[in-house]
């Protein structure tokens, strides 16, 4: 048994990893995914319109599912369905997150409403023992909405204070006011408000086009016209001004010839253009069929009608077309949720590989870190390719690279060392970049497009990589340190020849740090003097770099010098972990800058938290040897 | 000789080093958060471009920590030291020493770059030729005597020295220039349109009809000070009258003495060269659907006028243009019609890219030369 439990172990990750692909009871019907795979663009990218729902969600409520009031869960794709065809449906769904108790109190609520009432003993002992959650942190558009005014008065006062100045409410109004607008937008980004058959009444606009054309065109001249048609196709025009003006989702692919990516419209946009091209556009039309068949649940025709549009594209559109589904297929199967998981599973196979079942459950470790490695491989790489782009690109994208990097190291130590420590470290960086990656994709799209002075692949790919594989060593030396620390102080494992071992682990990878922050900082350096140039400029974020080499410089020197011995070595790797957070986001906190690219008020906290636990670390550390559980005597 | 002889121990020890590194680490992390509050420019020249970072206690000005030339001179000093009296030369410290090379020339670098690199900014219409560079920070005032229609003779006074409140009398000049009040930043508006303004002690051109209203000083990298002075032309016999001079009135104001005619103007400080450019076309780009700039460039004619032919060039991010050693990049634009080009004069430019290729090229030397002798061990374990 003992001999395949490694097998084994790594079989089940696998499978439960790619669970995702197959249908379950629970997955949504094929043709509610056909619809999420259709392409629109959005933000200066095209993408399926199932990423549109998923990081529309993300923003708004900060979860990806949707429960129903009659406590359904539904998919992404559902909701987009129902916000842009069934509208009173979609307004009771409660989406709209609200944790500011000043801004719940602007729209009537108070902590007690939204308190969770449960029936049975089991689930109110789970709620005391805070398993289960004690309230409700969303509100659904017809709870917000008789709230509007005061909520658009609050907004503008909010608005005119700078971002990084305003408090919480005003932050939390300001989110919330630009959640609604984009809600209300998509609500009116296929369909006019209101509208029970938009299909039949765009039929019908098409039966009359020319004559309602000629009749508006006599009465402008001041011409005898028939005033019944002409009023008609105003009221029509001014209906589709609303549309256009509300939403930047450009459903509307261009005309047959044009290629151009500025030639996506909007629905709204694109039926304004009927009145002159004299017809009404096969693609709003198919998206109003689409309606149609949604509201009457007609699931067939709504099938048929997404795949004819879909195999209209997809003869102009071949290479989108296919990107968005395979973006819609990554959507799905979560691959770095998979991995998040694989690696936590990986980090209590190898803790336990020091207490109980040695080897197998070291290799179990050592499997199930690989797996999560290609799974991540293979993710980043599918991002890559979907943004054709080297594959750091943001904050999100760093924290991907970071884990991957730090875990590829692991990979190299453990095959070299065999004794579980680098499944361990990779383990627990895997889990840790993965989550701070999870709470960075709340932003909103991860796959964003760049801005001018960042758009150059040839740099991304050589500075970018290099210096966030710096950051990924020095984390690693530092995950190392901890792990000295940790078992050392904790458990009876941590014998003479494991700590030499851990400490000549931690003095090589920063080794490696030193050089790979170097030459990635001095690459940043370069890049800066060709597009602003300086070679250096003292930016936040090249300071960070620059401390970063400087520390890992500091440790080796006081290594060689002697000023520290194995402990003062795990210590400094330890402070190594500090400097490096500061570095990755501590910069983006100052707000200024040419590379600042984000700030989030929740970062900031978790942050300092992170800094306390490793100056704890370092405090224990210094604790006398003769008090740690492996040397007592 | 003792005290010499312990010096020299200090200077070449490796503790030095660790010290000085700890200490660099503080200065740039305070500097870093410094920057909330003077931008990047007054973070240069409080804590790098200075032997002491000097903090206000009260009136007086009190050093509390060493800067960047302090540091980064002992470093230089130690790292020559440690190489001079305590390195032996051997195969395996090839890497150090090619790195220390390079870090000694980067050190070194760093120091001329921050003495000579001139930083200026020029912004063109599209159609504008222009053969001067405006600093993005510094302001003058410039006297023109424009008698002869074929040239303009321009005296430039320093805004420092406005600020200084120093009087000039200049050759060139028939009249003294006193200044009589200096605001480092300020609006200026009609007096009509400001109701309680206080009087004013300008007295000529335009001066009677404005009121000054000074303002904080601003750091924000992307926001100007506009500085205002009251300045008195006083004759030989008497005065001209006071002025008021500001960066935020457009035109020159002009006035005749002395059989001649002048003209004044308060404007940001210019840098000639030999050469000038044309905008033949600005162009900015967006993402589809979204207001994220895509690329911007700028389409120049370089017009020299040492007889080579007129050339185009196109400037774009990441591809800027080198000529008579200044270098034109792209750095932002106003409207549709407007570029602003960033221009430098950096004759050491050249420096960061030998140094950092020779320490990139020390540190993996020394890191194979580590991992062979583990490698090594490793097998004959």
């Amino acid at each position: 048994m003992s001999r395949r439990m490694p097998l084994f172990v790594v079989l089940a990750a696998l499978i439960c990893a790619f669970s995702g692909l197959f249908p379950q009871p629970d997955s949504p019907p094929a043709y509610v995914t056909e619809f999420g795979r259709l392409p629109v663009l959005v933000d200066g990218r095209i993408k399926p319109l199932d990423s549109v729902a998923r990081s529309t969600l993300l923003v708004i409520q900060g979860r990806q599912r949707v429960m129903t009031p009659d406590d359904k869960e539904i998919s992404p794709d559902q909701w987009l369905l129902d916000v842009f065809f069934r509208p009173e449906l979609a307004d009771t769904y409660k989406v709209f997150v609200i944790d500011n108790t000043d801004l719940l109190s602007l729209v009537g609520k108070s902590q007690d409403d939204m308190k969770i009432h449960y029936d049975s003993s089991a689930k109110q002992l789970g709620a005391i023992l805070d398993f289960l959650p004690t309230t409700n942190r969303r509100l659904s558009f017809k709870d917000i909405e008789p709230y509007f005014a005061q909520i658009e008065a609050q907004e503008k006062l909010a608005q005119p204070v700078e971002a990084q100045s305003r408090t919480h409410f005003q932050s939390a109004v300001v989110q919330l006011y630009s959640n609604l607008s984009h809600y209300v937008g998509l609500r009116r980004a296929l369909i006019p408000d209101g509208s029970t058959d938009f299909l039949g009444e765009l039929l019908r606009l098409q039966e009359n086009l020319s004559d309602g054309v000629e009749a508006v065109r006599l009465k402008e001249a001041g011409k005898p016209h028939d005033e019944a048609k002409a009023a008609a196709i105003i009221d029509e025009g001014q209906r589709f001004v609303v549309m256009a003006e509300a939403t930047e989702l450009l459903a509307i692919p261009p005309d047959e010839d044009e290629t151009d990516m500025n030639a996506w419209h909007n629905a709204g946009h694109e039926l304004l253009e009927t009145f002159g091209k004299g017809y009404v556009s096969p693609a709003v039309m198919a998206y109003a069929g689409m309606g149609y068949a949604w509201q009457k649940n007609q699931p067939d025709k709504f099938e048929h009608i997404v795949q004819l549009y879909e195999s209209s594209l997809e003869k102009r559109f071949g290479k989108q077309v296919t990107k968005a589904r395979i973006e819609t297929g990554f959507n799905q199967l979560e691959p770095f949720y998979a991995c998040m998981l694989i690696y936590l599973t990986a980090f209590l196979f190898a803790a336990l590989s020091w207490l109980k079942w040695q080897e197998p459950a070291r290799k179990s470790a050592w499997g199930l870190v690989a797996l999560g490695w290609v799974l991540a491989t293979a993710g980043i790489a599918t991002r890559m390719w979907l943004e054709g782009r080297p594959p750091v690109t943001n904050l999100y994208s760093s924290a991907l690279f970071i884990g991957w990097g730090s875990v590829g190291l692991c990979l190299i130590l453990e095959w070299t060392y065999k004794d579980g420590i680098g499944s361990a470290a990779a383990g627990a960086i895997g889990f840790a970049t993965l989550l701070i990656a999870h709470h960075l994709a709340l932003a909103g799209d991860t796959l964003e497009m760049m801005r001018a002075v960042l758009d150059s692949n040839f740099w991304l790919a050589t500075h970018v990589v290099v210096v966030t594989t710096g950051y990924a060593s020095t984390f690693l030396a530092g995950m190392l340190a901890v792990i000295y620390v940790v078992r050392g102080m904790f458990t009876k494992t941590l014998d003479k020849a494991t700590a030499d071992t851990l400490a000549r682990m931690v003095y090589g990878i920063v080794c490696f740090a030193t050089l790979f922050s170097f030459v990635g900082t001095a690459l940043g350096g370069i890049w800066a003097d060709q597009s602003w140039g300086r070679f250096w400029g003292w930016d936040p974020k090249e300071n960070g770099a620059l401390i970063i080499v400087i520390w890992n410089a500091l440790i080796l020197h006081a290594r060689w010098g002697g000023m520290v011995k194995q402990r003062g070595l795990i210590c400094l790797a330890i402070f190594g972990n500090i400097v490096t957070s500061w570095s990755w986001f501590g910069t983006n906190m100052l707000g200024i800058g040419l590379h600042s690219y984000g700030f989030t008020e929740a970062a900031f906290w978790w942050l300092t938290a992170f800094i306390a636990t490793q100056l704890a670390l370092i405090a224990l550390a210094n604790v006398p040897l003769a008090k740690w559980r492996s040397f007592r005597t | 000789m003792d005290v010499l002889r312990q010096l020299r121990s200090v200077l070449v020890s490796i503790r030095l080093t660790v010290v000085l590194l700890a200490m660099s680490i503080v200065l740039v992390f305070w500097a870093t958060l410094d920057q909330v509050h003077l931008g990047v420019w007054g973070v240069q020249h409080k804590f790098f471009h200075s032997l002491f970072v000097i903090v206000k206690v009260g009136d007086l000005q009190v050093p509390v920590y060493p800067g960047g030339y302090m540091i980064g001179g002992l470093l230089l000093v130690n790292l020559i030291f440690a190489h001079v009296y305590r390195f032996k030369m051997g195969w395996r410290k090839t890497g150090i020493w090619i790195t220390h090379a390079g870090l000694i020339l980067l050190l070194l670098g760093e120091l001329v770059s921050g003495l000579v690199q001139r930083e200026f900014q020029m912004r063109l219409d599209e159609g504008d030729t222009k053969n001067y560079s405006e600093s993005s920070r510094q302001n003058e005032l410039a006297i023109t005597d424009t008698t002869n229609p074929d040239y303009d003779d321009v005296v430039a006074i320093p805004e420092s020295i406005l600020a200084s409140g120093t009087t000039v009398q200049s050759p060139k000049l028939p009249f003294r220039v006193v200044p009589r009040g200096y605001y480092p930043n300020a609006d200026v508006a009609l007096r009509s349109s400001v109701p309680n303004a206080p009087p004013s002690p300008a007295t000529a051109g335009m001066g009677p009809m404005i009121a000054i209203t000074p303002m904080e000083v601003t750091y924000k990298e992307d926001e100007r000070n506009t500085p205002a002075a009251y300045v008195e032309f006083v004759g030989p016999d008497s005065t001209l009258g006071t002025y008021v001079v500001s960066t935020r009135l457009g035109n020159p104001q002009k006035f005749d003495y002395a059989g001649r005619s002048w003209k004044v103007i308060m404007r940001p400080v210019r840098h000639y060269q030999p050469f000038s450019l044309t905008l033949e076309k600005f162009s900015h780009d967006v993402f589809p659907g979204t207001t994220i700039d895509k690329n911007f460039s700028s389409k120049v004619m370089i017009n020299s006028t040492d007889g080579t032919p007129s050339r185009e060039f196109l400037i774009y991010m990441n591809n800027p243009l080198r000529y008579q050693g200044l270098t034109y990049y792209q750095a932002s634009y106003d409207g549709e019609h407007t570029t602003v080009l960033q221009v430098v004069r950096n004759p050491s430019w050249l420096v960061p890219y030998i140094s950092c290729g020779a320490i990139a090229l020390g540190l993996i030397i020394q890191f194979l030369i580590h991992l062979s002798g583990f490698a090594r061990k490793r097998r004959a374990a």
